[in-house]
């Protein structure tokens, strides 16, 4: 069965038009003085949705999550949870948490004082308190170092007492605000598939903001890719990457070869497009339709690319070119070929063997082929 | 680096400890002279510091600028403190260059200045002098020491802290005392002792403000020695330096130990 979807199979609220959705950002606009961070922005999130908000610093994601969590109000539009409109309501009676970048731990309290000072702020029973800690500290492992002050924690730990504090109270909504963005790379992946039993665990909504692509691909059930206070795609991982419906998706997610060209002709699935110099590409079930003569770029990933010394029998679209540089990075090898009307095309290998068959040097003649349904059609 | 001991820096180090350091030498050592003279030695005894403790005079002046220090000290503090968060927090009121500038102004303008502006003023509103005024007068000058205290403390002080107080549930008054307060604490408190340690010192705007009835202690030693200088106000300055001394090496042994201590447990948490 060919799929293109989520991978967690049995979870995909927004493609039940019932679906009632959790938090709705109801055409929002933030402006700061002149700046506007976030410009007429709808968006839906489901209930036990991991979601995660994708783009570079500057891109207004933050501030969405500011005003969800309370601290900025929207300049315009309206944020509802669960049903309920937020305007108004400040921060400490909001039933969302957040986790800080900067983990924000109090520096003056123990770890077990941290972790209990949103159960002490809702009035729980002391009794009540105490379990509650010890099971936190028990979910991100940290039992012995209950009675230690941030200062004494390293960075790791640190992350988890700040885990820890903004699951305790069992908000509604987690917020995290670049959650492992400061922590080394090793931790950051081991990290990264915490997160994501432990929202299976408590069965919570996470709301997640990083400019790491890797780690909202690798966690999230759904993206939204932010450019200038604006969504560009909100989609499944899977989709985000093999069917970008834009340049700018394409280019922000993954590495990618575009063609500029012209649609040629275009029939129910097969478009095919004449490139500048004359070169024909077909493309099969890719993506936008578009008016005969428009221009329009074709996007494929380089590991869709195939690089062989002599021309494929079976291939249907072949471009001839000679190599120009060539990375071998042990797991795969990036061959850069530039093809003879000059573009250069970025093609990467998985060495699945340990001698290869066709070897290619540099400046070796070379042909660059790809499938019919390899690559996407973006008409913006 | 050269860090042998040259002739040179042997001869600067020592003039310049002398330099500053051998008038308050003499002072201690003349406080435990028998002599009444003050410039002839006449063999060791510490009897100036009883007859001191017999002088109601000096006793009822150090017990005078303790009040005032203490008092002004405290209440400064609190201003000082409420001026810096507002200073650091509402970045984009009108004027805010001008007010900064304006509660940093006092720090260089000379005590002569401050103290006969303060003397015009409680005459114009036809205030009493006596330790009331000693008190307002050292609350208007100390507090902008404790400003500039405490706002170098709140520049560098983490926003996220308080939000994430506020995102746990706390409102923003419990979340000032129970996060930001204890957080820039040390600062308030050395604010507090900068403030009490001017006050205690002050001679100029004390004259200034003060009436019958309200001498602190630097007024009187100096009203003293106008007279001529006994042994007796050696022993009571003796005695002043004694307390400073203490003072600052407590603060300093406990900065020290502090700072060693989150070094090693940095180090041990870093090591896992």
């Amino acid at each position: 069965m060919k799929s293109l979807g989520s991978i967690r199979r049995d979870f995909t609220p927004w493609k039940d038009p019932n679906a009632k959705p959790y938090i709705q950002f109801d055409k929002v606009t933030k402006k700061f003085g002149d700046f506007t961070a976030v410009n007429n922005l709808s968006l839906t999130i489901f209930e036990r949705e991991f979601f995660a908000l994708l783009g570079a610093s500057g891109c207004g994601k933050s501030t969405l999550l500011r005003m969800l969590a309370g601290f900025e109000e929207p300049t315009a539009g309206r944020i509802l949870l669960d049903g309920q409109d937020l305007r108004g309501i400040p921060p400490y009676r909001r039933p969302v948490n957040m986790m800080f970048q900067s983990y924000a731990l109090f520096p003056h309290m123990t770890v077990e004082n941290n972790i209990a000072f949103g159960l002490r702020q809702e009035g729980m029973p002391k009794p009540d308190i105490q379990k509650r800690v010890a099971e936190m500290l028990k979910l991100v492992k940290l039992e012995q170092f209950a009675k230690r002050k941030p200062h004494q924690l390293s960075g790791g730990q640190r992350q988890r007492v700040a885990l820890a504090r903004s699951v305790a109270k069992r908000p509604k909504v987690l917020l995290l605000d670049e959650p492992l963005g400061a922590l080394d790379k090793k931790l950051r992946e081991e990290t990264q598939f915490e997160l994501m039993d432990l929202q299976q665990e408590l069965g919570l909504t996470f709301v997640v903001v990083t400019h790491d692509q890797e780690e909202a691909m690798t966690m999230a059930d759904r993206i939204a890719i932010m450019d200038k206070g604006e969504v560009m795609q909100v989609a499944t991982p899977p989709e985000v990457y093999e069917a970008p419906t834009s340049r700018f998706v394409a280019h922000f997610v993954g590495n990618v070869n575009m063609f500029e060209g012209k649609i040629a002709e275009q029939s129910a699935n097969t478009t095919r497009i004449t490139g500048p110099s004359g070169a024909q590409i077909v493309v099969e079930n890719g993506g936008a339709a578009a008016r005969a003569d428009a221009n329009i770029v074709f996007a494929i990933r380089p590991e869709k690319i195939r690089v062989s010394s002599k021309k494929p029998v079976d291939a249907v679209n072949a471009l001839e070119g000679e190599v120009y540089d060539i990375a071998y990075l042990g797991d795969m090898t990036v061959y850069h070929v530039r093809l003879d009307d000059g573009q250069i095309v970025r093609a990467s290998a998985l060495n699945a063997a340990r001698v290869t068959e066709d070897p290619l040097t540099w400046n070796d003649r070379a042909w660059v082929s790809f499938r019919p349904d390899a690559g996407v059609v973006l008409a913006r | 680096m050269n860090t042998t001991w040259s002739r040179f820096n042997i001869t600067s180090i020592t003039l310049g400890f002398a330099f500053l350091y051998l008038p308050i030498v003499l002072l201690v050592v003349f406080s435990f002279n028998e002599s009444k003279l003050v410039t002839v030695w006449g063999g060791f005894s510490t009897k100036w510091y009883v007859s001191l403790f017999h002088n109601q005079g000096l006793m009822d002046a150090a017990w005078v600028t303790i009040r005032v220090g203490l008092i002004s000290a405290t209440v400064a503090t609190v201003l000082g403190t409420m001026g810096a968060l507002a200073l650091t927090r509402y970045t984009r009121f009108r004027g805010r260059v001008l007010f900064s500038g304006m509660i940093f102004a006092p720090l260089v303008m000379p005590d002569v200045i401050t103290g006969l502006s303060l003397l015009l003023l409680f005459v114009a509103i036809g205030m009493d002098r006596g330790m009331t005024t000693v008190i307002l007068a050292h609350i208007t000058f100390t507090m902008c020491f404790v400003a500039v205290v405490v706002q170098s403390r709140l520049v560098s002080f983490d926003r996220s802290l308080e939000e994430a107080a506020m995102d746990l549930g706390a409102p923003p008054v419990k979340t000032f005392f129970q996060i930001t307060l204890p957080v820039i604490l040390p600062a308030i408190v050395s604010g507090w002792m900068l403030a009490f340690t001017l006050s205690l010192d002050d001679l100029v705007i004390a004259s200034f403000a003060s009436g019958p009835g309200a001498t602190t202690l630097p007024m009187k030693i100096y009203s003293q020695v106008r007279l001529g200088v006994t042994p007796e106000i050696n022993a009571a300055c003796t005695l002043l330096i004694a307390i400073v001394t203490i003072g600052v090496i407590i603060a300093s042994v406990a900065n020290k130990r502090r700072e060693v201590q989150r070094q090693l447990d940095e180090r041990a948490a870093q090591r896992g």
